[in-house]
């Protein structure tokens, strides 16, 4: 599938005039614009990384092009199968598809199912392609093994991790589907050096894989190391 | 049962049912895939039970169809079939659980019995198979299987529930419908409720309408949501669209009411 994106040289993510508000209807129907007339393309094998002063709609944009929060206009286009689907027109069936298969997102914050070990939390993504349970639970070993997640918490829910443990869980539940478009939110904002050092590697390894990698970082040196290219979202004056 | 993937299991048009001049559900459009779990939210008196018990056949609606995609003869409009018809059409594809279990138990039989039952309506004979079914069905669903001959009402409430829950899986329904599940049970209990549900719902690819008001549970269990206001849904999408970014005025009052979700 990567491989005929590159041969095409479509972006694997793109979007058209995509604007986002917000209407908060307790405070008397006021809205907020934050994003309008955004026009991105993300290439296999590119990682572009978002650029702009906090509160100016980065986090939001990753939200809006997983399906999260809902598009008011625009195009949000994901290549799947040599086709591109319209996230901001598509079924909900359509979204959970494209979620499966070919649109991770890295979250800032890990919130998962409570109860479940980590582990299982880590496989999950794979078992939802139809690998099986004991296959998915090995390369789940793998990557926590990668990531230097001690062993004897392997079996304990999240829960009670510390912060730089819980975002290397959902890093490695990020990872591990091979998504070959990633959404990645401040992966390195609460690990160590090491730690740190093994995400960049982590993210690098995907990207000269093919993967289209689309992140928000504020930290120089991973921009430095990440970035293929930066993309500008602007604060908007908030009024609409 | 792969190019039944690509068929809704069940699919509402234009239902709507009034009592007297009072109109309790209108203009109700929904459609669920197998595998697909679509949670229903509102205040009480929405219309969101009413909706459940139309799609069960237990209220008919005035207007509207109810396609249901059965195993046996394809889809059938639900809303026009009378209630022999009905059974005889859904079979065992539909299930219903209740909010009090003891609404959905033979109170009068046994827990094995009351696991066995649904199988022996289904045409199987063999005592010693259903015995042995009943008992693995207990397992799954947590109860000690040295208990399959006491009575449901010596269970506590948690596993009464679950109990009424292996009954109505057994014979592995198409869809099953659920009306608040966890309500009226401890928070410990629920928590572990919710846990087997999860784990059933995925491992047997069931399409699940489920009645809650509990927003918590919908975000654990649930793919879509629909929120009803009115006897009409006012919005629905994907669970943590919905949740995360609502866009009416009663949705957002309904999700900043919890502390976390």
């Amino acid at each position: 599938m990567t491989d005929s994106v590159q041969q095409s040289g479509l972006p694997a993510l793109e979007t058209r005039d995509l604007a986002k508000s917000f209407t908060l209807h307790a405070r008397d129907h006021l809205s907020f614009a934050v994003l309008s007339d955004i026009d991105l393309a993300v290439h296999a094998g590119e990682c572009v990384v978002l650029d702009g002063p906090s509160g100016a709609g980065k986090s939001t944009l990753l939200r809006t092009l997983y399906g999260n929060y809902r598009a008011d206009r625009g195009a949000i286009l994901v290549r799947q199968d040599g086709e591109a689907v319209d996230l901001v027109r598509a079924t909900p069936r359509q979204i959970l598809a494209v979620r499966r298969r070919t649109l991770g997102y890295i979250s800032q914050f890990l919130r998962v199912i409570p109860r479940v070990p980590t582990i299982d939390i880590v496989a999950e993504p794979l078992l939802a392609l139809g690998v099986g349970r004991e296959a998915a639970r090995h390369r789940a070993a793998e990557f926590l093994e990668r990531l230097a997640l001690p062993h004897r918490f392997w079996e304990l829910p999240p829960a009670t991790f510390s912060g730089g443990e819980q975002q290397r869980v959902n890093i490695a539940r990020g990872l591990i589907a091979g998504h070959p478009i990633l959404l990645v939110d401040e992966p390195t904002a609460s690990l160590d050096a090491v730690n740190r050092a093994t995400v960049v590697d982590l993210l690098q390894e995907a990207r000269q894989a093919g993967k289209a990698i689309l992140a928000i970082c504020h930290e120089e040196a991973t921009r430095a190391a990440l970035a293929t290219r930066f993309f500008p979202v602007p604060l908007k004056a908030q009024a609409a | 049962m792969t190019a039944d993937l690509d068929q809704p299991v069940l699919e509402v048009r234009d239902l709507a049912k009034s009592y007297g001049d009072r109109r309790v559900l209108s203009d109700i459009a929904l459609s669920l895939w197998p595998g697909e779990v679509l949670a229903i939210v509102g205040e009480s008196g929405s219309g969101k039970t009413t909706l459940l018990r139309c799609i069960d056949g237990q209220i008919a609606p005035d207007d509207g169809e109810i396609l249901f995609h059965s195993r046996s003869q394809g889809v059938v409009d639900l809303a026009t079939l009378s209630e022999s018809q009905r059974r005889r059409v859904i079979g065992n594809d539909l299930g219903y659980v209740h909010q009090n279990p003891r609404d959905g138990l033979r109170l009068d039989l046994s827990a094995g019995a009351n696991i066995g039952e649904p199988l022996l309506q289904a045409g199987l004979r063999h005592y010693g198979r259903i015995r042995q079914i009943a008992g693995e069905w207990l397992a799954k669903v947590e109860i000690d299987a040295s208990r399959i001959d006491e009575p449901p009402l010596r269970f506590s409430g948690g596993m009464q529930q679950r109990l009424q829950i292996a009954r109505n899986l057994v014979t592995e329904p198409r869809l099953v419908l659920m009306d608040e599940p966890t309500g009226g049970l401890d928070v410990s209990v629920q928590a572990r409720l919710l846990d087997l549900l999860r784990r059933l719902v995925a491992d047997l690819d069931l399409a699940v309408i489920l009645v809650t008001h509990d927003l918590g549970v919908a975000r654990l269990l649930a793919d879509r949501l629909m929120v009803m206001q009115a006897g009409r849904i006012i919005e629905t999408g994907l669970t943590d669209q919905v949740l995360d970014d609502p866009h009416q005025p009663y949705t957002q009052l309904l999700v900043s009411s919890v502390l976390q979700l």
